[in-house]
């Protein structure tokens, strides 16, 4: 998958046992913008041009710049064995690296509706959703409500847990990926509810922009996610 | 200003210089506080809050911040917890005849807030933004604001820097917040989370900057540092600022004055 060639590092060369030598056999991986899927202009009327465009090249590449600085700042202290820096960098990394896990997530997420977008889930998926939640109408509910609910900036996710694989419906603040509410669980589907990913269009309406998402939504890519996580018999 | 009537739930607010002592207007005639359950609302006559006025049109604060901004700003996101809050509070006796102050400062509950703390917090927080900002304002505090900045921060522009700084350090939306802190005896920078207010930590707030994006997105879009200089140069009211420490004096003791020797 894209998104993981995107996050894999290369594996440290036995930085471990090399504590007092300065010079490491570690390369960082820094990250870039991953190009959009489609057109900026390809999810009117749901998600207007000007907003795909900002939120992909400007804050999207913010959070990668930042997280990139972060990586090096990080990658700095530990060289140095700079416990306290290192500990102080965390939150910088989570923010940043977690607004850039979360929308490259996004991106996929979404489709033109040309392209599939919109289109109900069916099989494993479906039928997943169906007795997890009873419909797909009941889902959407749900998620349409905790995320019009959610205070502040957050996103809001349909996840799987992968232990007991159930289907759930979560929320997490800021940019905290989904693994922070619980370490077994998978995004399915992520929808930003930063007021960014709406404002210029809709304006303080959250609740609009919950309804009409739903049109765009790829539930072609949220099937593959699921049947590679709960393969079907 | 305001005003209201025996039957509509309609409620003025004094609108008294200082904001820590707001007080909402009550029908007394028709309402006593309640604590006891089960009483019904007799005559279905009660107060809530009322939207307060920005103290300038919609359209003074350009073109550093819009009209289209202030209305959306303050008509729908203000407006919006201050009648979610009403629901709240009709639905609540506990609650009800609290000032807003303590109404705050009850439902923020020691860290574990409870659900009106959202929309009271916010309707605070925005009352205390609008009164923080004027039009021509921006350029530098005097006197005894100036003397107490350049004691607690070394200089003016360092103050601005700090202060800058935790606008564009904070993580999601929230408030950044020019503070007297009362056990230290000094001003501060602080930046609180979503609707977190300094006055829950009994500091009295001095002045404040809406960093939610909704505050800046219609004007700056994803600019927020253009949007916090700006802030700082052309709209910050350093009147209001200077009007809210000297009354912070009467809670803190902040030394003897500078009284020059003839």
């Amino acid at each position: 998958m894209a998104l993981r060639t995107l996050m894999t590092r290369k594996t440290l060369a036995s930085a471990s046992s090399n504590q007092g030598l300065l010079h490491q056999c570690r390369s960082l991986q820094t990250f870039s913008l991953p190009d959009l899927p489609y057109d900026y202009g390809a999810l009117e009327p749901a998600i207007s041009a000007e907003i795909m465009q900002l939120h992909h090249q400007k804050h999207h590449q913010t959070y990668i710049t930042n997280y990139n600085k972060a990586l090096e700042q990080l990658d700095d202290a530990i060289a140095k064995g700079d416990a306290s820096s290192v500990v102080k960098l965390q939150s910088a990394i989570k923010f940043n690296g977690g607004g850039h896990v979360n929308h490259s997530i996004f991106w996929k997420n979404l489709a033109p509706i040309s392209e599939g977008g919109g289109e109900p889930p069916k099989a494993s998926l479906g039928w997943a959703i169906d007795s997890n939640f009873g419909s797909l109408e009941a889902l959407i509910q749900k998620m349409n409500a905790e995320g019009a609910a959610l205070q502040g900036s957050g996103w809001v996710w349909l996840g799987l847990d992968t232990q007991s694989k159930k289907l759930l419906v979560e929320t997490t603040p800021n940019q905290d990926p989904l693994v922070t509410k619980g370490p077994s669980l998978v995004p399915i589907l992520g929808i930003d509810v930063w007021e960014h990913a709406y404002y210029l269009q809709y304006k303080n309406v959250r609740p609009d922009y919950l309804k009409n998402i739903w049109k765009i939504m790829n539930w072609k890519h949220a099937s593959e996610v699921y049947e590679k996580e709960c393969p079907s018999h | 200003m305001g005003s209201f009537t025996a039957i509509t739930p309609v409620c003025s607010f004094l609108h008294a210089n200082d904001l820590s002592s707001r007080i909402k207007c009550l029908n007394i005639s028709y309402q006593q506080k309640r604590r006891h359950e089960g009483l019904r609302r007799k005559s279905g006559v009660v107060a809530y809050y009322g939207l307060k006025k920005p103290p300038y049109n919609l359209d003074a604060l350009e073109p550093y911040m819009s009209q289209k901004t202030l209305e959306s700003h303050w008509g729908e996101h203000h407006k919006g917890y201050l009648d979610a809050l009403n629901r709240h509070l009709s639905k609540s006796d506990i609650l009800y005849g609290y000032t807003m102050d303590e109404l705050v400062k009850v439902t923020y509950n020691y860290g574990n807030p409870l659900p009106e703390f959202n929309d009271a917090a916010q309707v605070w927080n925005h009352d205390f933004f609008w009164e923080s900002m004027q039009p021509g304002g921006g350029e530098s505090p005097t006197l005894g604001l100036l003397q107490q900045i350049e004691k607690d921060f070394g200089s003016f522009p360092n103050f601005k820097e700090k202060f800058i700084e935790a606008a564009m350090t904070l993580f999601g939306s929230g408030w950044v917040w020019l503070v007297l802190k009362k056990k230290e005896k000094q001003l501060a920078v602080v930046k609180t989370s979503n609707a977190v207010t300094p006055i829950v930590w009994d500091d009295i707030p001095i002045l404040c900057l809406d960093v939610w994006e909704h505050a800046y997105y219609l004007d700056y879009k994803n600019d927020k540092a253009k949007y916090v200089n700006v802030f700082m140069d052309h709209l910050v009211s350093w009147h209001a600022a200077t009007a809210r420490l000297a009354r912070a004096q009467a809670f803190v003791n902040l030394g003897e004055p500078k009284i020059p020797v003839a």
